[in-house]
């Protein structure tokens, strides 16, 4: 079993904030706009170095997504930043119309997504952005896991042509994706190969993943680990590969259960691969205020979640 | 440029094919397209410089038109159409399976002339003022027209767009309201009064130009020539163009009741009587 670790915890915010300063030196097409957050969203770098570059929209989300459609008439590649909350649900039509239907070179990246936010509560706690943004036909579906993984993508997806949804958040947690690792859309990182259980993870779920393959390895359970930092398009090979041989599956994320990255896998497997999965998200529910730990400890999020819902499902093979 | 003569045979033959197609698939929007065949006839035909045959969605170095009240299709295609985008015999598929006509328009089908697409309203202000900084960006010294209508102006996202572009500066951007008092529930005074527009548009911070005769050919090209003198001054430039909803057939006009819906046969008829053929039916 692989063991990792890390030096330091940072926030994938700030991964975006660094992706985002590399693509205004090394690609002029890129353009940021962002909605009233801009020191949340670690947008200030870009804004400084490229001014006429960046565009402050004011608190009109709306408008902002409007804006960045129309920029890519002109060959932009306009890079949306605000809360995922106001990213995804508020502007839904907007993107819906302008941008996804309107097939528009839009990458709509989205900080303090899900519980994590923390004291400001449920109504800034987005935990159904994944589904209502992977339901939308062609929209790339992109949750990092960490600083590095999140400064990749971001780099990454200015390569790709059409709209993205890129999810990170705000609390700092430990960076252990290799900096120079290359990220790849829709390609899953193996973490670690195991023999009893597939778990399969995103974003700010992976750590907890890694550190619950431990303790399950100190019980002699062997876990096999996929960190999908693509939800859509899945990466349905790495899944069923490691699956054929597990022959169960545990999915973990930040996110409802309804519509997230476990729905994703289990509509997968139900048609290709059956057999048994639990899940390890916030089961309908909203959120409230608490410090991250807190909640993610209240809402069944935590590394102790994910172990017992591995020893669940061997269960059930 | 088109002489005012063609062009006002023009604005008679894309009322046919208004009525036409809409009448061929028995849905559209007859109303608010009559309204605004003068408004699109003079834009393709005297005011804006593109290259239909070449379409790019990138429209460098050309004029950008944005249409936010994408239900008015059936004007907008013929005039597309009639411009040299695509064939007019095209305009047969309007609503049609498989057809690039989608019912409000899109770019997904790839039908030049398309650069968003637009019906869930309130949009296309957005869109126009992303495209005219763009412009801004790439040195480029075009005008980009939006169309509106006036109960569209009921979304909140307009009053976004609208202080954004007054903020910014952004005076290489012509909008036009469509303005013709009615919507699909009744009278726009009626189901949610917009006051004074000219004064809310002022107050924003926008360059507005009132034009009371929004079907009459010459008083709407001569609005959109002055509306350019304006722009380049830093201030987006408004136009309230007041218009007839079914201008253009007797039975249509006085009431919304043609907003959406298309005439039966005997209608048909009664509506072609009124409107000549002039450069042939598709």
């Amino acid at each position: 079993m692989k063991k990792y670790t890390y030096t330091e915890k940072k926030d994938t915010r700030s991964g975006f904030g660094a992706g985002l300063s590399e693509l205004g030196k090394s690609n002029p097409k890129v353009v940021a706009l962002c909605a009233d957050l801009t020191g949340s969203l670690k947008m200030d770098a870009f804004q400084k170095d490229y001014p006429d570059r960046f565009f402050q929209i004011g608190i009109a989300e709306a408008n902002m997504m409007g804006i960045a459609a129309g920029l890519t008439i002109g060959g932009k590649i306009p890079f949306t930043g605000t809360f995922a909350n106001f990213s995804t649900g508020r502007v839904y039509d907007q993107i819906r119309q302008s941008i996804a239907y309107s097939g528009k070179n839009v990458k709509i990246c989205a900080s303090h997504a899900g519980l994590t936010l923390g004291e400001d509560g449920a109504t800034h706690q987005i935990l159904e952005d994944l589904g209502l943004m992977k339901m939308l036909p062609h929209m790339v579906v992109i949750n990092p896991c960490d600083y590095n993984q999140t400064k990749a993508a971001t780099i990454a997806i200015a390569k790709y042509v059409g709209p993205v949804y890129l999810r990170f958040g705000r609390p700092a947690v430990p960076n252990f994706t290799p900096a120079d690792q290359n990220f790849e859309i829709g390609k899953a990182v193996l973490l670690n190969e195991g023999s009893d259980v597939t778990i399969v993870a995103t974003g700010h779920l992976v750590w907890k993943a890694i550190e619950a393959g431990e303790k399950l390895a100190e019980k002699g359970i062997s876990a096999e680990i996929i960190n999908i930092h693509t939800i859509k398009p899945l990466d349905e090979n790495a899944i069923l590969k490691s699956v054929s041989k597990t022959k169960c599956v545990v999915t973990a994320e930040e996110h409802q259960m309804n519509g997230g990255l476990g729905d994703s896998v289990a509509q997968l497997l139900v048609r290709r691969l059956p057999c048994p999965q639990e899940y390890v998200a916030v089961n309908d529910s909203f959120g409230e205020s608490g410090t991250p730990d807190e909640l993610m400890t209240k809402y069944g999020l935590d590394t102790v979640n994910i172990v017992a819902a591995v020893e669940a499902v061997l269960k059930r093979k | 440029m088109a002489q005012t003569e063609d062009l006002k045979k023009l604005c008679a033959q894309v009322r046919r094919d208004i009525v036409r197609m809409v009448h061929a698939v028995s849905s559209g929007h007859p109303g608010g397209s009559l309204g605004c065949v003068e408004y699109l006839v003079a834009l393709y035909g005297s005011i804006m410089k593109y290259d239909p045959r070449n379409f790019t969605m990138d429209g460098k170095n050309e004029d950008l038109f944005f249409l936010s009240n994408g239900h008015i299709s059936p004007v907008f295609y013929s005039v597309l159409a009639h411009n040299g985008f695509f064939p007019v015999e095209e305009l047969r598929t309007f609503r049609k399976l498989n057809s690039r006509l989608q019912g409000h328009p899109t770019t997904h089908e790839n039908l030049p002339g398309v650069r968003i697409a637009s019906g869930s309203l309130g949009q296309g202000m957005s869109v126009a003022i992303g495209a005219a900084l763009a412009k801004k960006l790439n040195k480029d010294a075009s005008i980009v027209y939006s169309l509106h209508g006036d109960g569209e102006l009921q979304e909140g996202q307009i009053w976004e767009a609208a202080m954004y572009a007054a903020g910014n500066k952004v005076d290489n951007l012509i909008s036009t309201v469509d303005y013709n008092g009615r919507q699909i529930d009744g009278d726009v005074d009626k189901v949610l009064p917009l006051g004074n527009l000219r004064a809310k548009f002022e107050a924003f911070g926008w360059t507005v130009i009132d034009n009371p005769k929004g079907n009459d050919l010459e008083a709407v090209t001569s609005s959109l020539q002055e509306a350019k003198t304006l722009s380049g001054k830093g201030k987006p430039v408004m136009i309230l163009m007041h218009t007839e909803m079914g201008a253009g057939v007797d039975f249509m006009m006085g009431t919304h009741k043609w907003h959406g819906s298309a005439p039966n046969d005997e209608q048909l008829k009664k509506a072609l009587d009124q409107l000549p053929v002039t450069l042939g039916d598709y």
